[in-house]
């Protein structure tokens, strides 16, 4: 297990258990008690394995924004060969928010698409904490349509706080370029696969992710608005955020329940930031079962189950 | 006329159509934009349009559809329909289930918008109108199922669709579900269009969020009431996002068609005319006349419709 810090607030037991250990062995305990050490460092393991299996909403929502996370690029540089990324709208700009390019995985080219949050603070800034403009979801619109060209499936990782709600973004026409590529995606004559690998914000998300198979990380997070954004309408003050989160499910766990994602990924425990070559490794595989699948599927076949899937998704009855 | 006739058959036997509220009393309503007190008998007769400056007024559903098609042709689908409160969702201002109750009775609608089948100047069409008297027009399942099953009768009657777009946006007291009906009822619109039948939208104020951000903005030709409040993200979100006030008519309809997102505003009085006048141009890829069998193959399908209790 890596040694990281417990820098989240639910962490705090695992913290004091480290802390317990450190001096545990300042103390010359591995050579004096290497029993009480051993069982020290079991109890924090299963401790940290306890907390994990049983985060709420909340919490959930920490680790998937957590700032060390692994991004879009991480996975892509881990999982695929030959990326290659691609860029521009042909109408307007190239927005580092949304990337997208060619691949080879498993000896067949696809396309990957992702939003990238950036690290660090400048790169952060660059990628505009990975909320896309109209021109990042034109981008994903024109290389979506040329993969459907040459028959290439789309794999899309999905991490974004939401589209950028700016005014220039509504000048552009934000509204416009999601609902078009809602549109597109629906029809694609290729395997789709979108993975939540962070957060799922709304339709900043959406508008990349309308697939065969709708994935998430065990720790991701899927909203139909910001939790502060919920909470600041619904409980009159965005302190809520916690509250809202819980209210509206947005966990991955919970959104597995409700059958509108195909599956969850399991994370290495303490969450992918700990171990993100084995997090990489869990999606790889994945992504090669569910690929494998939908191959089987003429093209036709493909975009009427994908119809199916999103008719089926809704809730409702009558009344006399 | 026999095919207006035939239409007049049907309404009666449907006894579905709800008479919009008729208000006996003379009440006077004042224009939040001019501040102008306006009697309720001229601002009714005048579309709820304001004479002086021609503020438009909210219309519900139903009065809407009442202005715009031909008289006694709307038959209605699908109005029994209501959420089922999936996520048991309870805020600290609100209990959902309570609230969508409530709401049936203050709204006198089932949810946030009505579906149907009419003719406007004897030209059949489908429909789907939002109203935004039922929880700020929001979109929760209900929605979504009913202007998909807009766009699917739409598709099987080969007719045009025109969906009136009002609303806040997605229904957080739904959560995924509520998003995902942007994706479901944006892949209906895709199949429509594949089978080349016009969509044509209309905007009122407010649309925004995702509703804009799916059906709304797909139209063939979108059209917008003048005024209106129509974006993604909303006036206080963007304002917090770029530390700095909206300036005047930031967001408006009239924003949207100088930016080149629009075709159309349409004042209110000249709506019904645009809408005949868009299905005379497209009539050649829809069928021309519903004859009598076609009507009534459609009625009897809607009464035996028992319709799929769909979990998702």
């Amino acid at each position: 297990m890596n040694s990281v810090e417990y820098d989240l607030e639910f962490e705090q037991p695992l913290t004091e258990l480290t802390e317990e250990i450190r001096l545990m062995r300042q103390e010359g305990g591995e050579l004096e008690n290497p029993i009480r050490l051993q069982e020290a460092q079991e109890k924090l393991h299963s401790r940290m394995q306890e907390i994990y299996a049983n985060l709420d909403a909340w919490q959930t929502v920490q680790v998937a924004r957590h700032k060390e996370r692994p991004r879009a690029t991480d996975y892509i540089h881990l999982i695929f060969d030959n990326f290659l990324e691609l860029h521009g709208d042909r109408a307007f700009g190239d927005d580092p928010a949304l990337i997208g390019g060619l691949a080879t995985f498993d000896n067949e080219t696809i396309l990957v698409l992702g939003h990238q949050k950036g690290y660090g603070a400048k790169d952060q800034q660059f990628r505009n904490f990975g909320m896309p403009h109209p021109e990042g979801y034109r981008k994903a619109y024109r290389l979506m349509q040329m993969a459907g060209k040459f028959k290439f499936p789309i794999i899309s990782l999905i991490d974004t706080p939401g589209a950028f709600p700016g005014l220039a973004d509504e000048e552009r026409g934000q509204a416009e370029a999601i609902a078009s590529n809602l549109a597109l995606m629906a029809r694609l004559p290729v395997p789709i696969i979108a993975v939540v690998i962070g957060e799922g914000g709304s339709g900043g998300a959406l508008g990349i992710s309308v697939a065969d198979r709708l994935l998430m990380l065990a720790h991701s997070v899927y909203t139909v608005a910001a939790p502060e954004a919920a909470a600041s309408i619904l409980w009159r003050d965005n302190a809520h955020a916690h509250h809202a989160a819980e209210a509206m499910r947005i966990s991955a766990r919970e959104v597995l329940a409700t059958h509108i994602i195909d599956g969850l990924i399991p994370e290495p425990i303490g969450g992918a930031h700990r171990n993100p070559v084995l997090a990489a490794s869990h999606l790889q595989t994945a992504l090669k079962e569910h690929l494998a699948d939908l191959k089987g599927y003429s093209p036709e076949k493909l975009i009427e189950m994908r119809y199916q899937k999103y008719r089926g998704i809704g809730h409702f009855e009558w009344i006399a | 006329m026999e095919p207006k006739a035939t239409f007049v058959a049907i309404s009666e036997a449907s006894q579905e159509i709800k008479q919009p509220l008729i208000v006996t009393k003379n009440i006077a309503v004042k224009c939040p934009e001019c501040k102008e007190i306006l009697f309720e008998r001229e601002y009714r007769r005048n579309l709820k349009v304001c004479p002086k400056c021609h503020y438009h007024f909210r219309l519900g559903a139903y009065e809407r559809i009442d202005l715009l098609v031909d008289p006694d042709s709307f038959v209605e689908m699908d109005r029994h329909l209501v959420s089922s409160d999936p996520l048991r969702f309870v805020s600290q201002s609100q209990v959902y289930a309570e609230k969508l109750v409530e709401e049936r009775q203050k709204a006198g609608i089932n949810d946030a918008v009505v579906i149907g089948y009419a003719t406007i100047e004897e030209k059949p069409l489908a429909l789907g109108v939002m109203d935004f008297q039922f929880i700020g027009g929001s979109m929760g399942s209900v929605v979504g199922e009913k202007l998909t099953r807009a766009i699917e009768l739409a598709i099987e009657r080969r007719v045009p669709l025109l969906i009136v777009s009002a609303s806040g946006g997605a229904r957080m007291q739904e959560g995924l579900y509520s998003l995902m009906q942007m994706a479901k009822t944006s892949a209906a619109l895709a199949k429509l269009s594949e089978m080349g039948l016009p969509y044509f939208s209309l905007l009122t104020n407010p649309t925004t969020g995702g509703v804009t951000a799916s059906f709304s903005m797909l139209g063939d030709i979108i059209m917008a009431e003048p005024g209106g409040l129509i974006c993604f993200a909303g006036p206080r979100v963007i304002e917090q996002f770029m530390h700095e006030k909206l300036p005047e008519g930031a967001a408006s309809a009239e924003f949207l068609l100088q930016h080149g997102m629009i075709d159309l505003i349409t004042p209110r009085h000249t709506l019904r005319q645009t809408l005949a006048q868009l299905l005379h141009f497209h009539s050649n890829v829809t069928s021309q006349r519903v004859g009598q069998e076609k009507v009534l193959s459609l009625w009897s399908r809607k009464a035996l419709r028992v319709g799929s209790s769909v979990a998702a």
